[in-house]
């Protein structure tokens, strides 16, 4: 299985490195051509209204959106939980997301950058000690169906906000394990959503 | 389930993961709302909110001082992607109004004007995250020393000349590689030479680059100029007077953004180099007496 990751902008080096410690050999992918040759899609942390300017730009935008649609397994971290989101609660103006869970998320829902942090989380299907997590003004999901599973939740003033879900093949963390050295979760999307 | 109050905030990884975030990218110098909009409808991963461009601080003189809150929280509120700003070298309490600002990074600038011509900032005391500017290799391991969670090579602000920023990445990038020749017992010395702890002289031996991630700034002004930064191994671009100083900015803000990102393909920057009217007017820094040269600043 050929694994690619959406290299227009943001963290998708520390994505590559992760899946190479997980066994698999990634490729970068910034062209139609390239994104149509991969069968995973791995959407990295960044700046999701600049990934999606791009994606417009050069004609990848409806060709992701398309291949999600059809079943490719796809995770995205961060800008990619916002990207795979099927809308967002406060777009940037023109900001479209590809789609591919039914949720609906909040940008920068903990605040800005003095309020990124650290913390344990639970994640459900992936066992052993709680998955210490970066979140950096990260997203939540705000709302999503019934067809969502709810893999890991943060609570905020007695409120609980789902940080990690899935739906068919595409997986979506608030958070970024390509930045702590602790793969589960790169392996948790090739042992068991892109097995699906 | 983890609850958010069991968090730890500020942590160097949730400062350095912030500007992990931010490669490939093009970070916009913007002096108003209206400029922050064109910049974050162009692509921008960050705007710089400061009062006045380098290229007008230089031309006007005098000291040059943190921007107005008013000023900043204005640009906070009219977009959605992060908000940089700048403070002078040294001038700590500057660094801690930009953090009950909120912006989301701070960079501590020789683009103003010196607060303390000995020290830095103790950048470990904030929660915020740091950017600073760097010449080469020594001076960028001496401020991640002090907590800088992001360098970006100075080159020369305010010119519309990349050849000083072509200099500095070619020197932070030369002294790199020559560390990862070495052997183990040469890295003592080396770690005195570049006047440099030695434990992170180690680390950038171990793995060949900086602890951190490393944007270029100063007289980046074209599509060309990103992408040779970008195959110098620039990790994102700063772009301060290239921009606005210029004739279409809005155009040129997303061809540089294009460019950026698409910097092994000249075919797609040839494309992004087409009709952008006139680029910044420009000075050369050979014209310009050292002492007025502001990557000089900082030690």
């Amino acid at each position: 299985m050929k694994v690619g990751v959406l290299a227009l902008q943001g963290d998708f080096r520390e994505h590559l490195s992760a899946l190479g410690e997980c066994g698999v050999t990634g490729k970068l992918v910034k062209t139609p051509s390239e994104v149509s040759e991969v069968d995973a899609l791995i959407i990295p942390g960044g700046e999701s209204t600049t990934i999606s300017k791009l994606a417009k730009s050069f004609g990848l935008f409806d060709l992701i959106s398309k291949r999600i649609a059809d079943g490719m397994p796809t995770y995205g971290s961060c800008a990619g939980m916002i990207l795979v989101a099927k809308s967002i609660l406060d777009p940037a103006s023109g900001q479209e997301t590809f789609g591919g869970i039914d949720m609906q998320v909040r940008r920068n829902a903990f605040g800005r950058q003095t309020e990124s942090f650290e913390v344990d989380l639970a994640f459900a299907g992936i066992s052993g000690a709680p998955i210490r997590s970066i979140f950096i003004r990260a997203p939540w999901v705000e709302s999503c169906g019934s067809g969502v599973d709810v893999l890991g939740s943060l609570e905020v003033d007695g409120k609980s906000h789902p940080v990690a879900v899935a739906q068919g093949r595409v997986l979506a963390t608030a958070f970024h394990p390509e930045l702590t050295g602790d793969n589960r979760v790169h392996r948790y999307f090739l042992e068991e959503v892109c097995n699906k | 389930m983890s609850k958010a109050n069991e968090t730890e905030v500020g942590g160097a990884r949730v400062k350095r993961g912030m500007a992990e975030m931010l490669k490939g990218g093009v970070i916009m110098d913007v002096v108003n709302v209206e400029q922050a909009k064109i910049a974050e409808d162009a692509g921008a991963v960050a705007v710089m909110a400061l009062e006045r461009v380098p290229a007008d601080i230089r031309a006007q003189g005098g000291v040059s001082r943190m921007s107005d809150p008013d000023m900043i929280e204005k640009i906070q509120a009219a977009v959605s992607i992060p908000v940089m700003a700048k403070v002078r070298i040294g001038h700590f309490a500057e660094a801690q109004i930009l953090q009950t600002l909120n912006v989301d990074y701070i960079d501590e600038s020789e683009v103003l004007t010196p607060a303390d011509y000995e020290h830095h900032i103790n950048k470990w005391n904030f929660t915020i995250p740091f950017v600073c500017g760097a010449t080469n290799l020594g001076e960028a391991l001496r401020r991640i020393s002090e907590g800088a969670a992001m360098i970006r090579s100075k080159g020369e602000a305010g010119t519309g000349d990349v050849s000083n920023a072509t200099t500095h990445m070619r020197k932070i990038g030369g002294e790199i590689r020559r560390l990862t020749s070495m052997r183990e017992d040469e890295l003592y010395v080396a770690a005195k030479e570049l006047q440099a702890p030695y434990a992170l002289v180690k680390e950038v031996a171990e793995t060949g680059k900086l602890p951190v991630v490393l944007f270029t700034a100063g007289g980046i002004a074209t599509p060309a100029d990103a992408a040779m930064m970008m195959q110098l191994g620039a990790d994102g671009v700063f772009i301060g007077s290239g921009i606005f100083k210029s004739g279409d900015a809005a155009k040129r803000a997303a061809a540089c953004v294009k460019a950026t990102t698409y910097f092994t393909d000249p075919k797609i920057v040839a494309d992004a180099s087409r009709g952008l009217g006139e680029a910044m007017v420009g000075i050369n820094v050979a014209d310009i007496p050292v002492p007025h040269r502001l990557a000089e600043r900082g030690w």
